[in-house]
C-alpha cells in the first residue's frame, strides 16, 4: 500500500514526487509515457515568469510568486540549467499602454519586485534588436529561462533516489474505491495507495473519469514555436512579450539556457496529443515575433515544434480533492505559469492532503543533490582530468553540442535512464543543435543498443512505434 | 615556437588533398585532425561510382577515391589524429581540440587549412508542416545507415529535394527493396547533376515532380503518409493540388551547409551568397595563413573539383610557411552580375595572379546556350560560350593573368546571358 500514487510524471507530477520524497511516505509515480516529462513539459516556452500575468487573488498569482524563487533555488541544488534574464513586455501605441499599467499594477499585487515601466528608447538601450516602433516596455528582472525538461527529470531523479518508485510505459486503465483508498489498474500491474494526484496534464479529465464525474473540463490549447540556431541565440538578452490584445496573445522571442533563441507560441484549441506544425500558425509566429524583433533571421531556424497546454474551463488552476471522490487530488489545469509555480503547486498539494490526514514526517537524509558532467563547459584541465580517467569523455559524439560519449554513459547509469533517441537528446543535448542529430543520430543509437544489449532497430525514436530502422540491408543479412 | 608548419582540419577529401599537395610543395611537418574515427569523411558512405573521372580518368567508389588519397598519405610523413574534434582556431593559427588520445590539447602551426566540408540542411531549416514522427532522414542520415550501419530506414519513399544526395538514395533505396514512390522538388528544375535525374530516377521509372513540395507530414510515431502540392511562381502551395502518399520515410536532400562555426569564430571574414570564407584567388581566408577549401568553402557538385581546389589551397599555405605570405597590393573584388549568385574566389590579388585565375560561380537558372562575360569595371574583359548551364552543375572560368596585371579601376563582373540560338 502506498501512501501516495501520482499519476503522470511531467513537471507536475515530478514536483510532487520530489517534495513528498522528503516525507517518510511510500510514494509512486506511474507513467504512461516511456519517458518522464515527454509531454507539455517538453514543449512550452521555457520561462519561468516573474508572476505580474496573473489576476491578483488566483492561485496562479500566489504559487507564481512562491514558485519562482523556489524554482530558482531547486535548479542550484539539483544542476538545473536556469538563468535569471529578466523580461519585457512590450507596448506598441497607445492601445498598450493601458495594458502595461494592468500588468504593473497585478505584479504589485501579487508581490513582484522590481518591476518598472521603460521610455520605448529605454527598453532599446538595454534590447538593441528591439522595434523602433516600440513605445514602451514593462521590465520584470525576476523573469528566468529554464532547461523545463531537465528541471522536471531533476526533481523525478531525486525522488527516486530518495525512495520513490517512478514505473514508465504504465498507462491508468482503471481506478476503483477499496476500504483504505484506491487500486489503480495500468498497463503495468495494479497499484494500491491511499491518496492519489492526478496530474496527468491534457489527459487529467479522462483520468479522473475513471473514478468518478470530474467538476471540469480540460480544453487543450496548441502552441507553436520556431527554435533557431545559436547564431541568432544573443539576438535579445531578454524574453521579450507583447500585450495580449483581441488579434491574439502575442508572441515572445528569448533566449534559451542552450543557447538558442525560441520564437512562438501561437494559441490554438487542438486535440491533447495534436502536437504537429502547421503552415499558417508557424506563418503567424513569424510575422507577430518580426513586429517585437524585425532582424530575427528566420532561415536560421533549426526546428519548430509544439505543444499542447492543459487549459481548463476554470481560468485557474485546479488543485482540490476532487468532491466526487475523497482522497483523489486535482491538480489540472497547468497552463502557463505551471512550470513557475510547480515546486509551489507541489507543496500547496501535501498542504491539502496533510489536512486530510496524510503525515508529513521529514526525513533524517533527504539527499538534495544532483551533479552531472557538462563536458562542454569545463575547462582544459577539467576536461583533461575526466579523459585521463575515462577516454570515452574524449569521444565527441554531437560535434554541434559538444556531447561526449561518456556523457552518454552517465545518463544511461542514473535512476531514469532513457530509452530512446531522444530520451538521450534531453538528458544530454546529443541531437538537440544545428543539425539536428544528422551526425550523432546513429552513433547514439549504437551506443544506446550495446549498453541496453538489445538491436540497434529496437531503439525507437520516442515511444515504441517510433522505430527508426526497418531490419538489417542485403548485404548485412547472412 | 610552433609545434607544426600546417595543420589541416578535417581528413574528408578536401583535407587530404590539402595536406598532401603541402607536402608535395615542401612541407614536412603537417598534422590533419579528423573528427571521425578514420579518415575520408562522407566518401566512406558513399558507396556509388562515378567519382574521379576528372581526377583519375576512371570510375571509382566513394571509398576507393578517398583510399587513392589514403595511399598516397601513407607515403609521406604527414601526421593524423582521428577520433579528434577541433573545438577552435585562432586567428595566431593556435588549434585547439579533444581526442580520446590526447585529451584537450592545444597546438600551434605557422598555417592552417580549413577544410570541414558541409552539413546536411534540416526539416527545421525549410520549416515543413506537420507531426515530428520518426521515418523522417536527411538523405545523407539515411546513407550512413545503410552503407556504413547496413542497417534499412524504411520500405516506402518519398524524396523532398532533388539534390544529388537525394537522387543516390532513391536508387540505393530501390536497390535495397524499398519502393519510392516520388522524388519531389521545389524548384522548377533540379538540383542535381543531370546524370544523376537519368541514372537514379529514370532508370528505375521514379517520377520527378518539379514546382512541387511536402505540405504536411503525418503519423503519430512511425510517418504514415506526406502530403504534396504544387507551387505557383512564388513557391506558394496552390490550395486543392494536394496529393497523399501513403509511405513510412521522407528523405530530404534540400540543400548543404558549409560547417563554418570554426570559421567565425576565428573571425574570418564570410560570405553570405556561398556560406563560406571570402578568399583570394589562392583560398586565404581574410585571416593571413588561413586557408579554406572544399565544401567548407562552397558547396561542390563533384569531388574531384573539390580535391582540385584543396590541392591549391595546399600548395598555397606551403608557399606560405616556406616564402611568407602573399602581400596585398592590388586587391580585385569579385563580384557576381546578372544571373550569377556568387563567385569563388571573391578576391584577387593582381600581383599574385601569376599566369591566370580560375573564377567558380553558379547561375540562378537553367540556360540554353548563352555567354559567359567578364567586366572590369564597364569594361568587357572576356567572353565565355556555354552551351548549357544550370544552377546544380558549378562552372568555372579561367582568366589569364595578363587581362588581371592591367591597370584598371573597379572590380571584375561575372554574368550570364542566353543568346539567340
Amino acid at each position: 500500500m502506498q501512501d501516495v500514487i501520482i499519476i503522470g510524471c511531467g513537471v507536475i507530477g515530478a514536483a510532487c514526487a520530489y517534495h513528498l520524497s522528503r516525507y517518510r511516505l511510500r510514494v509512486t509515480v506511474l507513467e504512461a509515457g516511456n519517458d518522464v516529462a515527454a509531454g507539455t513539459t517538453k514543449a512550452n516556452s521555457a520561462i519561468i515568469h516573474a508572476g505580474y500575468d496573473p489576476e491578483p487573488g488566483t492561485l496562479m498569482a500566489r504559487l507564481n510568486a512562491e514558485g519562482s524563487p523556489m524554482a530558482e533555488a531547486i535548479c542550484r541544488r539539483l544542476d538545473v540549467p536556469y538563468r535569471k534574464n529578466g523580461s519585457m513586455v512590450l507596448a506598441f501605441g497607445e492601445e498598450d499602454r493601458a495594458c502595461l499599467r494592468t500588468l504593473l499594477e497585478r505584479g504589485r499585487k501579487n508581490g513582484i519586485p522590481e518591476l518598472r515601466l521603460l521610455s520605448g528608447d529605454e527598453a532599446r538601450a538595454m534590447e538593441p534588436a528591439l522595434s523602433e516602433t516600440v513605445t514602451e516596455a514593462l521590465l520584470a528582472p525576476t523573469a528566468a529561462i529554464v532547461n523545463p525538461w531537465e528541471y522536471a527529470l531533476a526533481m523525478a531523479e531525486t525522488a527516486v533516489r530518495n525512495g520513490a518508485a517512478l514505473h514508465r510505459s504504465c498507462r491508468v486503465t482503471a481506478i476503483a474505491r477499496e476500504a483504505e483508498g484506491f487500486a489503480v489498474t495500468t498497463s503495468g500491474g495494479v497499484f494500491r495507495g491511499r491518496f492519489i494526484i492526478n496530474a496527468a496534464g491534457v489527459h487529467a479529465g479522462e483520468v479522473h473519469e475513471l473514478i468518478g464525474e470530474k467538476n471540469f473540463t480540460i480544453r487543450p490549447v496548441k502552441g507553436e514555436y520556431y527554435l533557431l540556431d545559436k547564431s541568432e541565440g544573443g539576438r535579445v538578452a531578454r524574453t521579450i512579450f507583447q500585450c495580449p490584445s483581441a488579434a491574439g496573445k502575442g508572441v515572445l522571442a528569448a533566449p534559451t539556457v542552450h543557447g538558442n533563441l525560441i520564437v512562438g507560441p501561437t494559441a490554438d484549441p487542438s486535440a491533447p496529443d495534436d502536437v504537429s506544425n502547421t503552415a499558417g500558425g508557424m506563418e503567424a509566429v513569424r510575422a507577430l515575433a518580426l513586429r517585437s524583433v524585425p532582424g530575427i533571421r528566420f532561415r536560421e531556424n533549426i526546428r519548430n515544434f509544439a505543444g499542447v497546454r492543459a487549459n481548463s474551463d476554470r481560468g485557474d488552476f485546479i488543485l482540490e480533492e476532487s468532491p466526487s471522490a475523497p482522497g483523489f487530488f486535482n491538480a489540472v489545469g497547468i497552463c502557463s505559469p505551471g512550470l513557475s509555480a510547480a515546486p509551489a503547486i507541489a507543496r500547496y498539494l501535501a498542504e491539502l492532503m496533510a489536512a486530510k490526514g496524510l503525515e508529513l514526517q521529514e526525513k533524517e537524509a533527504f539527499i538534495d543533490t544532483r551533479r552531472r558532467v557538462r563536458f562542454r563547459e569545463l575547462d582544459g584541465g577539467a576536461q583533461n582530468e575526466l579523459i585521463a580517467r575515462d577516454a570515452r569523455y574524449g569521444r565527441v559524439i554531437c560535434r554541434c553540442e559538444t556531447v561526449t560519449e561518456g556523457e552518454i554513459l552517465d545518463c544511461l547509469r542514473q535512476p531514469i535512464p532513457p530509452v530512446s533517441i531522444n530520451g538521450v537528446k534531453r538528458r544530454v543535448g546529443a541531437g538537440m543543435g544545428r543539425c539536428q542529430g544528422g551526425f550523432c543520430g546513429p552513433r547514439v543509437q549504437e551506443i544506446l543498443a550495446r549498453e541496453l544489449g538489445v538491436r540497434a532497430e529496437d531503439i525507437p525514436l520516442e515511444e515504441p512505434g517510433s522505430y527508426i530502422l526497418t531490419g538489417e540491408t542485403k548485404e548485412a543479412r547472412p | 615556437m610552433r609545434d607544426y608548419e600546417l595543420i589541416v582540419v578535417g581528413g574528408g577529401p578536401a583535407g587530404l588533398a590539402a595536406a598532401l599537395a603541402a607536402w608535395e610543395n615542401g612541407l614536412r611537418n603537417i598534422l590533419v585532425l579528423e573528427r571521425d574515427s578514420a579518415l575520408g569523411g562522407i566518401l566512406n558512405q558513399c558507396v556509388h561510382n562515378g567519382f574521379g573521372l576528372h581526377r583519375f580518368k576512371e570510375e571509382l567508389t566513394g571509398p576507393e577515391y578517398a583510399g587513392r588519397f589514403i595511399d598516397m598519405l601513407s607515403d609521406t610523413d604527414i601526421r593524423v589524429r582521428t577520433d579528434a574534434m577541433v573545438l577552435s582556431v585562432a586567428p595566431d593559427r593556435t588549434v585547439q581540440y579533444i581526442s580520446p588520445a590526447d585529451g584537450c590539447r592545444t597546438v600551434r602551426a605557422s598555417a592552417v587549412v580549413l577544410a570541414m566540408g558541409c552539413r546536411e540542411r534540416t526539416r527545421g531549416a525549410i520549416s515543413v508542416p506537420g507531426d515530428r514522427c520518426a521515418g523522417i532522414f536527411t538523405a545523407g542520415a539515411a546513407q550512413r545507415f545503410i552503407n556504413i550501419e547496413g542497417q534499412m530506414v524504411g520500405r516506402r519513399v518519398v524524396i523532398l529535394g532533388s539534390g544529388d544526395i537525394g537522387l543516390i538514395m532513391a536508387r540505393r533505396m530501390t536497390l535495397e527493396g524499398a519502393k519510392v514512390l516520388a522524388c519531389v522538388e521545389l524548384m522548377p528544375y533540379s538540383g542535381g547533376l543531370n546524370r544523376n535525374i537519368v541514372q537514379c530516377l529514370h532508370d528505375y521509372d521514379i517520377p520527378l515532380y518539379l514546382s512541387h513540395t511536402v505540405t504536411d507530414i503525418v503519423g503519430r510515431d512511425r510517418l504514415e503518409k506526406v502530403a504534396v502540392s504544387r507551387v505557383d511562381e512564388r513557391r506558394q502551395p496552390i490550395p486543392g493540388t494536394e496529393q497523399i502518399f501513403d509511405c513510412d520515410t521522407l528523405l530530404l536532400s534540400v540543400g548543404l551547409l558549409p560547417e563554418n562555426e570554426l570559421t567565425r569564430a576565428l573571425g574570418a571574414e564570410m560570405d553570405p551568397r556561398t556560406n563560406g570564407a571570402v578568399v583570394y584567388e589562392n583560398m586565404e581566408t581574410s585571416i593571413p595563413g588561413v586557408f579554406a577549401c572544399g565544401n567548407v568553402l562552397q558547396v561542390h557538385d563533384l569531388v574531384d573539383f573539390v580535391s582540385a581546389e584543396s590541392g591549391r589551397a595546399g600548395a598555397a599555405a606551403a608557399d606560405y610557411v616556406l616564402r611568407g605570405g602573399a602581400v596585398p597590393q592590388r586587391v580585385i573584388p569579385v563580384e557576381n552580375g546578372s544571373a550569377v549568385t556568387y563567385t569563388v574566389p571573391q578576391r584577387i590579388r593582381a600581383e599574385a595572379a601569376g599566369d591566370g585565375v580560375q573564377i567558380f560561380f553558379r547561375v540562378n537558372r537553367v540556360f540554353g546556350k548563352s555567354v559567359v562575360t567578364v567586366k572590369r569595371g564597364e569594361t568587357q574583359i572576356a567572353r565565355f560560350k556555354r552551351d548549357h548551364m544550370a544552377p546544380g552543375e558549378m562552372e568555372h572560368i579561367r582568366l589569364p593573368g595578363k587581362l588581371l596585371s592591367l591597370a584598371g579601376d573597379g572590380g571584375i563582373t561575372v554574368s550570364a546571358e542566353e543568346v539567340e540560338a
